[in-house]
């Protein structure tokens, strides 16, 4: 995993609640055994139409946010389905934050598993931010994880609640299963423990 | 000390590791794996040179690719797949429930059938359903394929510890009514994030009254409101239905296990981070109008005016969803005609399911507009089905009776909706393109999906049983 403390880039707004991960990544792309090359398929159902041509109406398939590192989302983003391909569909499609006013419980995981960066903000915060985005031009947000605040070009800061061990290993791209097995006499103990059953 | 409940006692018997500021580490008693989940993280065992830690305590299916018809696999991609998972579980020593072996099915139908489902376990799987198994009065719950390949590496988890919330159904549920109507009214009334963040425990007279396979049913679609795990304390509805399966405990051992079962109830005086009330009494049939399923509402309703909505962003998805699913506003819910009937899922594919939606089918036919497909959870509850008879009743009035797996629920396998389609479904997502690109989803019980393919539209079921059956 590589490490990320700060992502500096172009916000994407999606200011649509309880997008699910069937959206994020539709079941048609669940059939490959590879980890990556997954971004070509993010959104593709609301990207693309029948023929394959991008759908002009679709939040993300305006020009200002193209090269979007920054996605600023409504509420209960990432629902549904336990697919990690969701949140490798969004980092290969070049998103390293998620910022919305709640996630879904195993997106959220599976995204700080990856090495993203998941912020919660209130509604009214994150609703703010999307204002704040120049929606002709584009605009860049400023996501710091070792300050735990997301800044506006305008100069003002958001800051953010984050889990501290999840920011430890972020900033330090750990990997989870090995930080675990430095714990591996705990395990065999537990295991010795167990109760037969 | 304060009493426990159910979550608490579950959780703290499996705590590895402790520390203050870091996730709990916790033990995995099952770990289940299908086709999907579980590639990668094969992969990423053999790239790091590791290995299965507990083999004896994983079990691997396929269900979410296979086709429900007989033949070979004939999508290449649905093939490396599924022959991915065979040589993952030969080379790492994992027992897999192969299709074509008996006692393949869809993950959440064999783990209980096969009584490796228990009271007090930790279960995980690469699915959000994993929530079913909590009708046991197990902590179940859905992680992603990293966390996979972490539970394969390590038999743990790093968790931080959830709210809990106490969810009590109070009332009696009216007859002809279903747990799918309980849970789908519940989700209707907390909305599809209701319990995020929250690992759910079920109570109340009507969840006692129900059985084993009604429980699975509202465990199942715990997720689809947010909350990652849903319990039901185990009584002897729960013992009954697990004495004799073939990995649960024989003689001494039984009585040693269901002692212990039952001191894991909640305290009376547990406490819980959050309480609903949920009153099923004047509760009807409820059917989904829109893309999440949380968009609910009676049968004997209409389509709601998302203009009427209090909040802006309901506002807007609301009317999103009503344009996807080409309704209008104050239609008739029994005016809306279907395409399609597909009874099977992780939620509703068990044999009381079959009988259920097998009972108002008999002696009637499909409509003749209406394509009906019955999909059984698992090899087993095909077979079962059959010996009593349940598949010529499908198959005389018009249905297809296909082989065990996921199917429909999300079309990964060859059985999707075309766009345009209406599909009356049994499953537990109505998420837009979930069961094929275009296709829209009403979310209903077993026996609504079969009225409504006598119908070709919906119907109150509880209107249809008052009916004399046709000689």
């Amino acid at each position: 995993m590589k490490p990320i403390e700060r992502v500096e880039g172009r916000a994407a707004v999606l200011d649509r609640p309880d997008v699910d991960t069937d959206q994020i990544i539709p079941k048609q792309f669940l059939k490959r055994i590879e980890r990556t090359g997954y971004g070509q398929y993010a959104f593709f159902d609301w990207r693309f139409d029948d023929d394959g041509n991008e759908r002009p109406g679709f939040e993300l398939n305006q020009p200002q946010f193209a090269d979007a590192k920054i996605l600023l989302a409504g509420r209960n983003f990432g629902c549904g389905s336990s697919r990690e391909h969701a949140a490798w569909a969004l980092q290969d499609y070049g998103l390293d934050v998620v910022i919305a006013p709640s996630f879904g419980d195993i997106f959220r995981s599976n995204a700080a598993q990856v090495g993203m960066v998941i912020v919660e903000l209130p509604e009214e915060q994150v609703k703010e931010l999307m204002e704040s985005v120049d929606l002709d031009r584009g605009s860049d947000l400023v996501v710091d994880l070792e300050a735990l605040t997301v800044s506006t070009p305008s100069g003002k800061v958001f800051p953010f609640a984050f889990d501290e061990s999840a920011r430890y290993r972020l900033i330090n791209g750990l990997d989870d299963i090995g930080l675990t097995l430095q714990h591996e006499d705990a395990i065999t103990a537990y295991e010795a423990a167990m109760p037969p059953s | 000390m304060p009493g426990q409940s159910l979550f608490d006692k579950v959780w703290e018997r499996h705590i590895v590791r402790d520390e203050p500021g870091e996730p709990t580490l916790l033990y995995i008693d099952l770990h289940l794996v299908h086709e999907v989940t579980s590639p990668q993280a094969f992969e990423g065992l053999r790239l790091a040179g590791r290995g299965v830690r507990r083999p004896d305590l994983t079990v691997a299916t396929m269900d979410h690719n296979v086709p429900t018809l007989p033949g070979p696999v004939t999508d290449q991609m649905a093939k490396a797949q599924l022959d991915a998972l065979r040589a993952n579980c030969e080379e790492f020593g994992v027992e897999l429930h192969a299709t074509g072996s008996g006692s393949e099915g869809i993950v959440h139908v064999i783990g209980p059938e096969l009584g490796l489902t228990q009271p007090g376990k930790t279960i995980v799987c690469g699915d959000s359903h994993t929530s079913t198994h909590g009708a046991f009065g197990a902590l179940a719950f859905g992680i992603g394929t990293s966390e996979v390949e972490h539970v394969l590496a390590t038999q743990t988890l790093n968790q931080r510890r959830p709210k809990t919330m106490l969810l009590e159904f109070v009332g009696a549920l009216p007859p002809g009514l279903t747990a799918k109507d309980m849970i789908l009214g519940a989700i209707g009334q907390v909305g599809v994030a209701g319990g995020v963040g929250y690992v759910v425990e079920y109570a109340g007279e009507a969840i006692r009254e129900l059985s084993m396979e009604q429980r699975m049913t509202i465990c199942n679609m715990t997720i689809e409101w947010g909350a990652r795990a849903g319990m039901i304390a185990p009584d002897e509805t729960t013992f009954a239905y697990l004495e004799g399966r073939p990995n649960a405990p024989r003689g001494e051992a039984w009585e040693r296990a269901v002692a212990d079962w039952r001191s894991l109830g909640s305290d009376p005086d547990a406490t819980y981070d959050a309480h609903v009330v949920v009153d099923v009494a004047e509760l009807a049939p409820q059917v989904t109008w829109g893309t999440n399923p949380g968009m609910v509402v009676p049968v004997t309703g209409t389509v709601p005016d998302p203009g009427s909505f209090s909040d802006p962003d309901d506002r807007v998805a609301g009317a999103r969803a009503l344009e996807y699913m080409e309704l209008r506003p104050g239609q008739a819910i029994e005016e809306i005609r279907i395409d399609r009937v597909f009874i099977g899922s992780c939620t509703n594919s068990r044999l009381e399911d079959l009988r259920a939606a097998a009972e108002i089918v008999r002696g009637r036919t499909v409509d003749p507009r209406v394509t009906a497909l019955v999909v059984p959870g698992s090899a087993h509850v095909r077979r079962q089905a059959q010996a009593e008879g349940l598949d010529q009743i499908f198959l005389d009035a018009g249905f297809e009776w296909r082989l065990a797996g996921c199917s429909m629920c999300l079309g990964m396998n060859p059985d999707v909706l075309a766009p345009g389609e209406r599909c009356a479904s049994t499953s537990n997502r109505n998420f837009e393109g979930r069961q094929g690109r275009g296709g829209r989803t009403h979310l209903v019980s077993p026996q609504m999906a079969a009225a409504a393919a006598l119908h070709g539209h919906f119907v109150d079921v509880r209107s249809l049983a008052a009916e004399a059956v046709p000689a």
